[in-house]
């Protein structure tokens, strides 16, 4: 099912998700960048926004003649920080006067939330989460519960950040499955706004019935297929996909990681905005009183040296083997954990990266330095 | 009863929640207190079926949780046995535990010896330092069943005398005609009269049959590197080579991460891996 919304159509669909009891997230600008949260209404929307986005640089520019309200690409924040949120309890475990322990986890019962804005890269992040968090053969419950609880509104993009690759990963531009609406911006020359709007699910379809919109004519779906197409022109950072796996394996004992050694800060960053890293560690806390502890799961980044640890010391504890577990994790050896890549192409770790370290250039280097022999084995 | 409970019922401790458990009883390995033997009982229900070389997660109340081999059982008394050595800090939290206290047990989790790729032939267990404690069970069984394996080979290396593991059962294990248990320490000292010097050595003389051995190892990473060198070098062949892998395994459902080792998470694919699976990767540092 296909329509067109004018403003007062989009305003309409976010009301329309409240009155349904729906908690709706979406993009909205604080401190400087866009980012994710609760929505107020359409008005939060960061309309008249625009994102310049290279190695370690992330800026925006306001257009205030603009009407455009999804003329951005991808911020700092991925829709992880609900679904798979920073801090979470994990067990809380009470010592009564006998010394038994009684260990109970909080009920995972998200309240229905819909996301506006989700990007195709974001989309596909989701499904990678799905198959680490949810496919484990003990899933993670809570995060199924919080994504059994979406409706999704995705966002065709109408630009490509100057990060983005999501052709080479074969995530995007456009959204062709995880929405329950996918929108399309469209400018019309004379300044009008509208969104061609798409359903990719039945109860997409329901809502946007409901709403008494106008159908899209082919005129209006031409102007969609417009915008999609000129997305796809845009993109300029490449990273092709054919044979990363192997390349990756093959450099294990490479020199390049020295290069990254020396320069990679070490600081996580990367793995805090990529919207697939999903590594937690445990931390543990006693009441006061001493009767209750919990025990919280929070991210943790293999950045960290404590990452690796083990009883004679961490594993990893150069920075050049921190990157090479890093890169090697989300370009191969995710393939052979959870059967896809861990790369959506999204471009948050190179923007987000303070010294403008940039996952392709880093590929394009190691594919170009010589093969080297592996050093030979201890006799 | 919430959805990870859920989610465990019907196995204790599994997922994320641990189970109640009590320490049954506490003896010290080393004198110095320093390596200790729990034996754990669960406060309600049946001790779980582990396979040899499996592990648990033990947790202290407020202090955290940690990867414990599962070190034997003890069938009648409806307990399992856990060897720790005092090294960090919830393994010296739980040094102070006693008799009575409680602990939480998630598990177990991981892979195990293949004790059936071994049956009817030599085989051969190389054990460095408390690397011996996941490969106790699998001495409980060829002590319980004489007919299992052609002949034994517990080769193990420690510091000194006085770091010498489950001694008591080293004693028994070596009277036993199919069994061969050699100690090899890096340090002697006067009153030692046994062998000194890297347990390689030990691999390297000991009378087994390479063409028809298969080999278990556990214990520091360049002990198992030379052990492996010398079994290849023996003409044992790498898929009847198994060496237990240590990393940092926090969740043990292989969810958190942390014990990646190249294309493995070691808590599912792990800890026990055939050599020639891991060949490609075994000599990368920092991996």
């Amino acid at each position: 099912m296909e329509a067109m919304l004018d403003i007062d159509g989009l305003a309409g669909l976010i009301d329309a998700l409240k009155r349904d009891g729906y908690d709706v997230l979406g993009p909205t600008v604080r401190g400087g960048a866009i980012v994710y949260d609760h929505l107020s209404g359409i008005d939060a929307l960061p309309q008249g926004w625009r994102d310049e986005q290279a190695p370690g640089h992330y800026r925006l520019h306001p257009q205030p003649d603009d009407p455009r309200r999804f003329d951005h690409t991808v911020g700092p924040h991925g829709w992880k920080r609900f679904l798979h949120p920073a801090s979470e309890s994990q067990v809380r475990v009470t010592r009564s006067a006998d010394g038994v322990l009684r260990f109970e986890s909080a009920p995972a019962t998200p309240a229905p939330t819909a996301l506006i804005g989700a990007r195709a890269c974001e989309l596909a992040a989701m499904a990678v989460q799905d198959r680490v968090l949810a496919g484990a053969a003990q899933p993670d419950r809570a995060f199924e519960a919080r994504r059994a609880a979406l409706f999704i509104i995705a966002v065709q993009c109408g630009r490509a950040g100057g990060t983005c690759f999501c052709a080479d990963m074969g995530t995007g531009p456009r959204a062709e499955t995880g929405y329950d609406l996918a929108l399309t911006e469209i400018l019309e020359p004379g300044g009008a706004i509208g969104w061609h709007v798409e359903s990719g699910s039945p109860r997409g379809a329901a809502v946007l019935s409901r709403l008494g919109v106008a159908a899209a004519q082919p005129v209006d779906r031409a102007a969609a297929e417009r915008v999609w197409a000129g997305t796809r022109a845009q993109l300029a950072v490449r990273m092709p996909a054919a044979g990363l796996r192997e390349l990756l394996y093959r450099k294990l004992e490479d020199p390049h990681w020295d290069s990254l050694a020396s320069r990679c800060l070490a600081c996580g960053n990367c793995t805090a905005v990529c919207p697939t890293c999903y590594c937690t560690r445990v931390v543990d806390a006693v009441a006061l009183d001493g009767w209750i502890a919990e025990r919280t799961q929070e991210w943790e980044s293999c950045f960290n040296p404590e990452f690796s640890h083990l009883p004679g010391g961490s594993v990893r504890g150069g920075i050049g083997a921190r990157y090479r577990q890093w890169i090697t994790h989300k370009l191969a050896s995710w393939h052979d954990q959870f059967g896809s890549s861990g790369c959506v192409g999204c471009g948050r770790c190179i923007s987000w990266c303070p010294v403008g370290i940039d996952i392709t250039a880093e590929v394009a280097a190691l594919r170009a330095s010589t093969p080297q022999d592996v050093p030979e084995r201890l006799e | 009863m919430d959805s990870l409970e859920q989610a465990a019922a019907g196995r204790p401790g599994e997922g994320l929640v641990p189970a109640p458990w009590r320490i049954a009883a506490r003896r010290e390995e080393i004198a110095d207190g320093s390596v200790f033997t729990w034996s754990v009982r669960p406060e309600a229900g049946e001790v779980p079926i582990y396979r040899p070389g499996q592990f648990n997660m033990l947790y202290a109340f407020g202090v955290g949780e940690v990867p414990i081999s599962i070190s034997g059982d003890g069938a009648a008394s409806g307990t399992l046995m856990h060897t720790l050595r005092a090294v960090g800090r919830v393994t010296r939290a739980m040094q102070n535990l006693k008799e009575g206290d409680a602990i939480g047990v998630r598990g177990p989790f991981g892979t195990a010896w293949p004790l059936e790729t071994a049956r009817g032939r030599d085989l051969i267990l190389v054990a460095g330092g408390i690397g011996l404690a996941p490969l106790r069970p699998v001495m409980c069984h060829a002590m319980r069943n004489p007919e299992a394996f052609r002949r034994v080979f517990l080769l193990i290396g420690c510091r000194d005398p006085q770091s010498e593991l489950f001694r008591d059962d080293v004693i028994a294990w070596s009277r036993r005609p199919h069994l061969q248990v050699e100690v090899t320490v890096d340090r002697g000292g006067p009153a030692w009269r046994g062998h000194v010097g890297v347990v390689t050595k030990r691999v390297q003389r000991a009378d087994f049959d390479p063409s028809d051995a298969v080999a278990f190892l556990c214990g520091p990473e360049p002990m198992m590197r030379f052990a492996v060198l010398a079994l290849q070098q023996r003409g044992v062949s790498d898929d009847r080579i198994f060496v237990s892998m240590e990393r940092n395994m926090q969740c043990g459902i292989g969810t958190c991460g942390h014990c990646q080792w190249g294309r493995y998470l070691m808590c599912r694919d792990g800890p026990v891996l055939r050599y020639d699976e891991i060949a490609d990767i075994f000599d990368v540092r920092e991996l």
